[in-house]
């Protein structure tokens, strides 16, 4: 297929659509209205569903509904909205339900700002709702990318029974590339015999719950979670290592910072003789600890510098990651500022000791 | 040869329920239950349950079930009726989670008319939780958080729903009944049932607000409790049709 310029937050809900995603409940915010716009547009020439909720808290429980009764059904939002939708998302997890949450990241807290912003990894990552749960989260640094993973975060949803976010920002949502369908290969999965969609006289009925008033029970349940959380840990990492082998300095960086991060290593190189890598968290978690603890191990390698447009969330996955090995440092803008390339160069100088 | 002129309903589970003595959360269930068989659509039924007393519903009725967030139910129902439109869906909530908490998505769940069967209990009070104020409780009544009685200088006015909801263009038929007694009883049941067959000829948002007991918050015996809502509740909570879209 030809390749076709679209915006992000466009390209990326028509890719929904070609994963099968026919329900779609959502509540503007900006910077992703053109998510549930181009939905509007789209799902009723499919045979879907597009209906604009009262809330991003009504959204996220019609898509608690709709996954229940076993449709493929995604919600989009950005920051604030995102914070109101934890509730249930919570609920989605403990039920064990599939679905898909796109997040294009503002500035926060609170109201924040509409600008490109990587605050909410913490959220994303360490399950913003309450409850022992964890979702898988998808950070694309293109919209190609975009289109890919979130085809790939139905599958990955179907397959174990879970919420998967695709955490964007502002940039990719807002930004225009040239992208291509038909590029991704679908996975199998799972048969969804636990839906509600009537008995038909068939069988017992179904009961998509997430109260367990019995401790035992519950804890069972959550160990069960958890084993399926261990086994995504080994088989769903994903990252791109980027001039590693012979790293003195290595980046951190994911989504769009990471393509920063990539222009910052070209202008070490050739102009400052710095021999800079990086490595880009596709999957925010399940992270890729052994990337990380492998380059850690690496001679050459002297330090590693945490790039993001927050005060600092992912670094704390590096350190862990990295296990003290060696230095990590970090670099960050906040409130919806963007890192330049030459910010961070001179941020490798000054780790490096202006040696260079 | 003997003639069976009564038997339990099978939209019912056969499991003891763990309401309290005397309240009447298991004539609702079983007027629910009865309307959905009596129906035939129980096959394709998907209820959602809320949070509160009914909380365990999804154990009594015999269809598939969701068990919904505090005040969602309409939400989550939403969600089921679009994937299938073709199956019932009915919510079964109570005053707490109704009129409070999820006051948004059943107000719009009503404005959008979408085509689902609500069952709303309301006893005045938040019986799970041992028996707080709720948004229906009337003035005066003494709960666990308005211990010198509800004052309306304080904290407001009882909320009417099935009044506030029928000023809205979207439902299609809503209705205020009582359980106290048979005769409501039986009246109670012919709303419900209708409720239930509106969704099944299309006719978009049905609601039927059950003025119901809870002997134990209210410190009452069972048939104290019974006269309590005769005589206190339906004058602040009229019974009768308040919406009708034919």
């Amino acid at each position: 297929m030809a390749k076709i310029l679209m915006k992000g937050n466009e390209a990326i809900a028509e890719a929904a659509v070609q994963a099968g995603c026919r329900f779609f409940f959502g509540y503007p915010i900006t910077p992703q209205n053109q998510i549930p716009e181009y939905m509007s547009r789209r799902l009723p020439q499919v045979g879907g569903c597009f209906l604009q909720a009262e809330s991003e808290v009504s959204a996220i429980n019609m898509v608690y509904g709709a996954a229940g009764s076993g449709a493929r059904v995604m919600t989009s939002s950005s920051s604030p909205g995102i914070s109101l939708k934890q509730e249930g998302i919570s609920y989605i997890a403990g039920a064990q339900l599939p679905c898909v949450v796109i997040n294009m990241v503002r500035g926060g807290p609170g109201l924040g700002s509409i600008q490109p912003a990587q605050s909410d990894y913490y959220q994303a990552t360490r399950g913003g709702g309450h409850g022992d749960y964890r979702m898988v989260v998808l950070a694309p640094a293109s919209i190609q990318e975009g289109v890919e993973l979130v085809q790939e975060a139905f599958d990955i949803a179907d397959t174990y029974r879970m919420p998967v976010m695709l955490l964007g920002d502002g940039m990719l949502g807002q930004m225009m590339e040239p992208v291509e369908f038909g590029t991704y290969t679908p996975r199998e999965v799972p048969a969804k015999d636990w839906a509600t969609v009537g008995t038909g006289g068939k069988r017992k009925p179904n009961i998509v719950n997430s109260l367990y008033m019995d401790p035992a029970e519950l804890e069972r349940m959550n160990l069960a979670m958890d084993a399926t959380y261990e086994k995504i840990k080994k088989t769903e990492v994903k990252c791109e290592q980027y001039m590693t082998e012979d790293a003195e300095l290595v980046l951190a960086a994911y989504g769009t910072t990471a393509r920063i991060a990539k222009s910052a290593i070209s202008i070490a190189r050739k102009e400052l003789g710095i021999k800079v890598g990086l490595i880009r968290p596709i999957t925010l978690w399940p992270f890729p600890e052994a990337a990380f603890a492998q380059t850690a191990a690496q001679d050459s390698v002297k330090a590693f510098l945490s790039v993001e447009m927050s005060t600092g969330q992912m670094v704390d996955d590096v350190r862990l990651s990295v296990n003290g090995k060696k230095p990590v440092h970090f670099y960050g803008r906040a409130g919806g500022m963007i890192p330049t390339p030459r910010d961070i160069v001179a941020k490798i100088r000054e780790i490096l000791g202006g040696k260079a | 040869m003997a003639k069976t002129v009564f038997k339990k309903t099978s939209m019912l589970t056969d499991v003891q329920t763990h309401y309290c003595p005397g309240c009447t959360h298991g004539i609702v269930h079983r007027l629910v239950a009865e309307s959905i068989e009596e129906l035939g659509v129980g096959d394709r039924t998907v209820g959602v349950a809320p949070v509160g007393c009914a909380v365990f519903a999804y154990n009594y009725f015999n269809c598939d079930m969701q068990e919904a967030a505090h005040g969602r139910a309409p939400a989550v129902a939403t969600g089921i009726k679009r994937v299938h439109p073709e199956n019932i869906v009915f919510t079964y909530q109570g005053d707490g989670d109704l009129a409070a908490i999820g006051t948004a998505e059943i107000v719009h769940a009503a404005a959008r008319r979408e085509n689902i069967t609500v069952i709303m209990i309301n006893n005045a009070i938040y019986g799970m939780t041992h028996g707080q104020m709720s948004p229906t409780s009337l003035p005066g009544m003494v709960t666990t958080t308005s211990p010198y009685g509800r004052d309306t200088s304080h904290c407001g006015f009882p909320i009417k729903m099935s009044e506030m909801l029928s000023a809205l263009e979207g439902p299609a038929y809503i209705e205020r009944v009582s359980v106290h007694d048979v005769k409501h009883v039986v009246a109670a049941k012919k709303a419900i049932k209708r409720a239930f067959k509106n969704q099944v000829e299309g006719k978009g948002f049905s609601l039927i607000e059950v003025l119901s007991t809870c002997p134990t918050n209210w410190g009452k015996t069972p048939q104290e409790a019974l006269k309590w809502l005769e005589e206190n509740m339906i004058p602040t909570y009229p019974l009768g049709v308040y919406k009708e879209v034919e």
